[in-house]
């Protein structure tokens, strides 16, 4: 998915003269994760670099530069760090097309590794995309596979409004993946039928689709079928693929690292009632994080949600 | 000696050159023989510990660590001065201060290692926990210095902060809050020239990081940060300035992080050899130690006898936290709330139906 991305960067750095990129160690190191890797080396010190430590600067600046018709590309080390940032996506970000009646566009990519599973440090394992949903204004997308990761980005540097690009850097170099070299796109919006099937639909997104995939082999052996749907946005949430899904169903199940209050699986589950509501053979269901802080590594196990958890969620929703 | 050393003038405060000779006997603190002798060896222990411990971590016995390799007089300095009712507000490169506060290297292992227990501190009075996001802890050193000012108490703060973190928004509401209120707050930055890859020339175009201190309207200076006693005398006369209800004061600590930036940073990537070789004559244990010797203070010899033991005493902590046990479930969900919502409760008894499904399979 790295060099997913950074193909990606890449392509548009090469298409585009108003593409920039920046943030904390992007440009020599090519970032903590290897990302922006090579991409300052070819397009030089002004259009990739690294910019002092301070993400209110780094979105704020962007915003700018978005005013101004430059397509800013800005990095967030980890999304842990983002929030001295938020008062700019919140307050600027977010409202700038609307506040000037359409006449600013914001040409924003924000992108940032975000969740669990890598034993770090406190602040680098949370995944708190529904925060960035919640907000209005702006896009939030999270992919799976190198290839959606390419294609989504894309897309997001040629969309005229702000996305909110977050990396599952678990994932990050774990699934091998041959992807077109070429310029192509995938649509922000449209969630992806990963494998069909008739007994319950399972939604995810990011690092947990590997860990439906191996509930689904389970879930299987015991005769079950499991229809896998990868949100890809989260906003904005793709009803029909998730509507008609549990139609068929009858059943389904959310799955996230975040936590579950006011979180991305209360949003599935709210359009199943209200898109299938007649057709449900059992409530609407959803497997997350707690509603706590991610544990330090000696208490991750606790929190981390695996394929075992998974199938047993999904027998019960079944069984119900 | 702020107006001496008035950051303006960019002068930087020196008390012993690379060889260990004292070039600027008036500013040399006052301590005696055995103060002197005891930080040497603190720092000695500190620097011991932090070379094991990127030693554990490369045996794969503990997760990243941020190692002070270089930067131990800084921490050395505020360790000397420092009291017991004084507060500690770190960021996380400041291994020889938090020894000094009181807590344990046991404490600092099982932190690494990921275990939360590894900062209750259970010795250390007034020490906030280890702070990850930059420079967000600053802000709360001015607030703990307000609380000294209101109550009237007999109190130093004294807070860390690497150059990166000066570019952060809060490390400049920090500096001006402290100011407003006339805090007694001393800001060090351990300037020690990276913010992981980012050299301090792309965070600021100020002449030094000292300086910043007088758009503030409070004291700073500039001082070698790798020679223990400047540092000790600007520490000392920072705290007595603050304790006297002048304010803040910004000490800019010059060092050099001979490290990496953690254990998974690597330096090659942005830094040259000769850059390292030049800082390594400044190391602040060997100007420490040339100084000690010539005052026959120390020898080779005492130090060859020493240093087997502290690596006993480093490991046996080690070992310590690696046999600290289990992480139950309960600790992920007991301490979050005061009074914990039923929400919360609920979803540990759901995880447990889960467990015990499990079990059973
Ligand atoms: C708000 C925030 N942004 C980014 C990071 C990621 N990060 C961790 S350390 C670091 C560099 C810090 O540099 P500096 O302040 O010079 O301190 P040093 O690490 O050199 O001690 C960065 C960017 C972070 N921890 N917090």
């Amino acid at each position: 998915m790295v060099n997913a991305i950074n193909q990606a960067l890449e392509i548009k750095l090469e298409q585009d003269k108003n593409v920039i990129v920046y943030g904390e160690d992007v440009g020599v190191e090519g970032g903590v994760f290897r990302v922006t890797e090579g991409l300052q080396k070819k397009f030089g010190k002004e259009r990739v670099f690294d910019s002092p430590l301070a993400e209110a600067g780094i979105a704020g600046s962007a915003v700018g530069m978005a005013m101004a018709g430059l397509k800013p590309i800005i990095e967030m080390q980890f999304s842990g760090f983002s929030y001295p940032a938020f008062n700019q996506i919140i307050s600027h970000v977010s409202r700038m097309q609307n506040r000037s009646r359409g006449n600013f566009k914001m040409p924003f990519v924000m992108r940032m590794p975000y969740g669990g599973g890598i034993n770090a440090l406190e602040h680098h394992s949370e995944s708190m995309e529904a925060i960035w949903g919640h907000i209005p204004g702006i896009k939030v997308v999270i992919p799976s596979t190198p290839h959606d990761a390419k294609g989504l980005m894309i897309s997001a540097i040629e969309s005229d409004d702000p996305v909110i690009f977050m990396e599952p850097k678990r994932i990050y170099r774990a699934i091998k993946q041959e992807v077109n070299e070429d310029h192509f796109t995938v649509p922000i919006g449209k969630a992806k039928v990963v494998s069909t099937g008739k007994d319950i639909t399972v939604v995810a997104y990011g690092a947990m689709i590997r860990e439906v995939q191996k509930a689904a082999a389970l879930a299987k052996k015991e005769g079950i079928d499991v229809e896998i749907i990868d949100l890809r946005s989260i906003y904005p949430i793709d009803r029909e693929t998730i509507a008609s899904s549990v139609m068929k169903t009858g059943r389904i199940l959310t799955v996230h690292e975040a936590p579950a209050s006011f979180g991305v699986a209360s949003e599935i589950s709210q359009i199943a009632i209200e898109e299938a509501f007649l057709h449900l053979e059992a409530p609407p269901k959803r497997l997350t994080g707690f509603d706590t802080i991610v544990p330090l590594p000696k208490g991750e196990h606790h929190y981390a949600i695996t394929g075992d958890k998974i199938f047993y969620e999904i027998m019960r929703t079944v069984k119900y | 000696m702020f107006k001496t050393f008035d950051p303006i003038k960019n002068k930087t405060l020196r008390v012993i050159d690379n060889e260990g000779k004292i070039i600027a006997a008036k500013w040399m603190p006052e301590l005696t023989d055995e103060q002197i002798l005891k930080a040497y060896k603190d720092m000695l222990f500190a620097r011991q510990a932090d070379l094991m411990t990127v030693n554990y971590q490369r045996q794969g016995r503990i997760y990243t660590y941020p190692p002070n390799y270089g930067q131990e007089a800084v921490s050395g300095a505020v360790a000397q001065v420092m009291r017991d009712d004084d507060w500690l507000v770190p960021a996380f490169r400041e291994l020889g201060a938090y020894l000094a506060k009181g807590a344990t290297l046991q404490e600092m292992f099982m932190y690494f290692m990921g275990y939360e227990d590894g900062s209750i501190f259970k010795n250390a009075k007034n020490f906030a926990p280890i702070s990850v996001p930059i420079a967000s802890q600053l802000v709360h050193a001015a607030g703990i210095g307000y609380e000294i000012k209101y109550k009237k108490k007999d109190q130093v703060v004294y807070t860390f902060v690497g150059d990166g973190g000066t570019s952060e928004g809060e490390f400049h509401e920090a500096l001006n809050f402290a100011a407003v209120w006339d805090a007694p707050v001393v800001f060090i930055i351990q300037n020690n020239q990276y913010g992981i890859s980012t050299p301090v020339s792309v965070q600021t175009k100020s002449q030094n990081l000292a300086v910043k201190a007088i758009a503030y309207g409070m004291k700073g200076i500039k001082v070698d940060g790798n020679d223990f006693f400047a540092m000790t005398k600007a520490v000392q006369e920072a705290s007595e300035h603050a304790k006297s209800g002048k304010g803040p004061v910004l000490i800019e600590a010059v060092t050099y992080r001979k490290g990496a930036h953690t254990t998974s940073d690597d330096p090659t990537k942005y830094r040259t050899k000769e850059e390292e070789q030049e800082w390594d004559k400044t190391d602040p244990l060997n100007r420490f130690k040339k100084y000690l010797v010539e005052k026959k203070l120390w020898s080779d010899k005492e130090e060859k006898k020493i240093l087997p033991e502290y690596k006993k005493e480093i490991d046996r902590h080690f070992v310590a936290a690696e046999n600290y046990g289990e992480y139950p479930l309960d600790d992920v969900f007991k301490f979050l709330y005061t009074d914990k919502p039923d929400n919360l409760k609920s979803q540990q008894v759901e995880h447990e139906r889960y467990l015990k499904w499990k079990e059973g399979k």
